[in-house]
C-alpha cells in the first residue's frame, strides 16, 4: 500500500505501516551515521538534549554531499548508507529520540526490531546508490549541527523533503522483517548451490 | 599540452567516473531489468537506472559516496611524463573534490580528523604498473565503502582447489545480501600472496561488463560463478530476485605450493570508472 506520510506522525499512525508498504515522505529528516549516533547519545546522557527535536522528524541514514549556496547549503546527492553499521545504537537512539520511520538501507538487527516494536517505529529501505534522484526530492537543508566537529559525511543535515521516495517498509512494529523472510529464502537455494559445485 | 591540461584531463575523468555510469554497466542494468521476474527486485532497478539518468542529465555524482579515489597508472617506461604524474594525480583530486564536487572521503584512523580534500596518508590510492612504450594510461575507479566493506581476502588450502574457489566465492558473495548494493560485479583474485589475490581482484572489477577473461578455461570459471551467484536469488538491493550480480571478473598468478590466496573484490552496482591516456607527444584522451 502507497502512503503520502506528512511528518510528523503519531505512534497509531506508525502502526498503520507494514512491511511491503510504499511511502513517500514529506516534512523533515536529520541524517545520522555512526558518529552521530555516538556524539547525540553521549550528550543526551550528559544533560545535553539535541538542539532539534528527533522524534518530530525522520532518521536518515546518510552522509550526503553537500555544497555551500550563497548563504546556505545545496544537497548534491544523498541516498542511504548500510543500516546496519548503527544497529549497536538501534535500540538506544529509538528509545532516547522516538523517531518514528528510519530511513537507510540492508535492513537492522534484533535488538533495534525490539525497539521499533516498543516503541511503534518502521524501516524503511531506499534504493541504494540512488543519490542523485534523492538530492532532487530535498527542498532545502534548513540546518547543519556539528559540521566542524564531524565533517561533512557524518554531521547532522536536517533536510526539509517533499514526496521523499519510494521507501520499502521492510521492518515493521508487528515483528515483520522483509531482510529475514528473504534471507530463509535463499538459505534454501544456498543448499541446491552447493550440491552443484560439489557435483 | 601544459600541466594544467593534464591536471584537467584527469578531473574531467573524475567527473565522468562520478556522473555518467559507463553504457555497459547501463546495458546489464537494463539487460537485468528485463529478465526481472521479482516485483520488489524490478522496482529496485527501475529506481536505480532512473537515478542514472537524473546523475548524468543534472552532471551530479550518481551516488552521495563518492568513494575512495583509486587510480590504475600504467606507465610506459619511455614517457616524458613520469616524474610529475604523482603530483598532478595528487591536484587532479583536491581540484575534482571542489567542483564536482566529491564528499570528503579521507578520515585519520588515529584521530578521526578529515583533510576536507580526498587526500592524507597514501590517499589517493595509486597503483602503479611498469609497462613498455612511451603511453600513460590512468584508470579512475571511486570505490564506494558499503561495497568495499564487503570485500575480503582468505587464504584457502591448496587441497581445497578450485571447487574450494567456487564455495568460497558463492558463500560469501550470498551471506553479503544486500549490504554492497547488488546487482554487484564481483572481482575474484587466485594466486599470488594476500596482497596480490586482492589487487588481482580489484583490478578484475575494471574489465568492461561483458568482457571475458583471454583464457578460455577462466572464463568458463567467471561463467560458472556467474551463474552460480544468480541462483542464489539475493537480488537487487537484497530484496529477492534473480540478478545479484551483473558480472563475475577473475584475475589469476602462480601461488605458492603451500597457498591457495582468494581475493573476493566487490563492486556496487555503481561500477564507475573512465580512463585518461597520455602519449609521449602530450596528447590527451578521456574516455569513459
Amino acid at each position: 500500500m502507497r502512503h503520502e506520510l506528512i511528518l510528523p506522525i503519531d505512534e497509531a499512525t506508525s502502526r498503520d505501516l507494514h512491511v511491503g508498504d510504499i511511502l513517500y515522505i514529506t516534512g523533515k529528516l536529520f541524517t545520522a551515521r555512526d558518529e552521530a549516533h555516538r556524539l547525540m547519545i553521549e550528550h543526551s546522557e550528559n544533560g545535553a538534549p539535541p538542539p532539534f527535536d528527533p522524534s518530530q522528524m525522520a532518521l536518515f541514514h546518510c552522509g550526503p554531499v553537500v555544497r555551500q549556496s550563497g548563504d546556505g547549503w545545496e544537497v548534491v546527492a544523498a541516498g542511504p548508507t548500510t543500516s546496519m553499521r548503527m544497529d549497536l545504537f538501534g535500540r538506544r537512539f529509538l528509545e532516547m529520540f522516538g523517531p518514528r520511520v528510519i530511513i537507510g538501507k540492508g535492513g537492522m538487527g534484533p535488538q533495534t526490531q525490539v525497539a521499533m516494536e516498543s516503541v511503534g517505529a518502521v524501516y524503511a529501505q531506499q534504493t541504494g546508490g540512488t543519490g542523485a534522484s534523492g538530492a532532487k526530492r530535498i527542498a532545502q537543508v534548513t540546518n547543519v549541527h556539528w559540521l566542524e566537529e564531524l565533517g561533512m559525511p557524518e554531521a547532522v543535515w536536517i533536510f526539509d523533503v517533499r514526496s521523499f521516495g519510494p521507501l520499502l517498509v521492510t521492518m515493521d512494529s508487528h515483528g515483520g522483517n522483509l531482510h529475514k523472510q528473504i534471507e530463509s529464502t535463499i538459505a534454501a537455494r544456498m543448499q541446491s548451490i552447493l550440491a552443484r559445485i560439489e557435483g | 599540452m601544459d600541466e594544467a591540461s593534464i591536471r584537467s584531463a584527469l578531473v574531467e575523468a573524475m567527473r565522468i567516473a562520478t556522473t555518467r555510469l559507463p553504457s555497459d554497466v547501463v546495458d546489464a542494468l537494463r539487460a537485468a531489468r528485463e529478465r526481472e521476474t521479482s516485483p520488489l527486485g524490478a522496482a529496485q532497478l527501475d529506481a536505480i537506472l532512473e537515478n542514472v539518468h537524473v546523475a548524468r542529465d543534472s552532471s551530479i555524482p550518481i551516488c552521495q559516496d563518492t568513494g575512495m579515489q583509486t587510480f590504475f597508472v600504467e606507465m610506459g617506461t619511455c614517457s616524458p611524463f613520469l616524474g610529475q604524474l604523482k603530483p598532478w594525480i595528487e591536484e587532479a583530486v583536491i581540484a575534482a573534490t571542489a567542483a564536482i564536487p566529491l564528499r570528503p572521503n579521507t578520515v585519520d584512523p588515529f584521530t578521526g580528523e578529515n583533510p576536507g580534500d580526498n587526500t592524507g596518508r597514501f590517499m589517493p590510492t595509486i597503483h602503479w604498473e611498469v609497462v613498455d612504450g612511451s603511453e600513460i594510461r590512468v584508470s579512475v575507479l571511486p570505490k564506494g565503502g558499503g561495497s568495499e566493506n564487503m570485500s575480503t581476502v582468505k587464504m584457502l588450502l591448496p587441497a581445497d582447489g578450485l571447487k574450494g574457489v567456487k564455495r568460497a566465492v558463492v558463500e560469501h558473495v550470498v551471506s553479503c545480501g544486500g549490504k554492497p548494493c547488488p546487482p554487484t560485479i564481483i572481482g575474484v583474485g587466485i594466486g599470488g600472496g594476500a596482497d596480490v589475490a586482492l589487487q588481482l581482484g580489484k583490478k578484475a572489477i575494471l574489465r568492461e561488463i561483458g568482457s571475458t577473461h583471454p583464457d578460455p578455461v577462466v572464463a568458463a570459471f567467471e561463467r560458472e560463478l556467474f551463474e552460480l551467484i544468480n541462483m542464489s536469488g539475493v537480488g537487487p538491493m537484497g530484496l529477492g530476485g534473480e540478478t545479484t550480480c551483473l558480472a563475475v571478473h577473475v584475475e589469476y598468478a602462480y601461488r605458492h605450493p603451500a597457498s591457495l590466496p582468494l581475493g573476493i573484490l566487490v563492486q556496487c552496482w555503481a561500477d564507475r570508472r573512465a580512463h585518461v591516456r597520455l602519449a609521449a607527444d602530450g596528447t590527451i584522451e578521456v574516455r569513459k
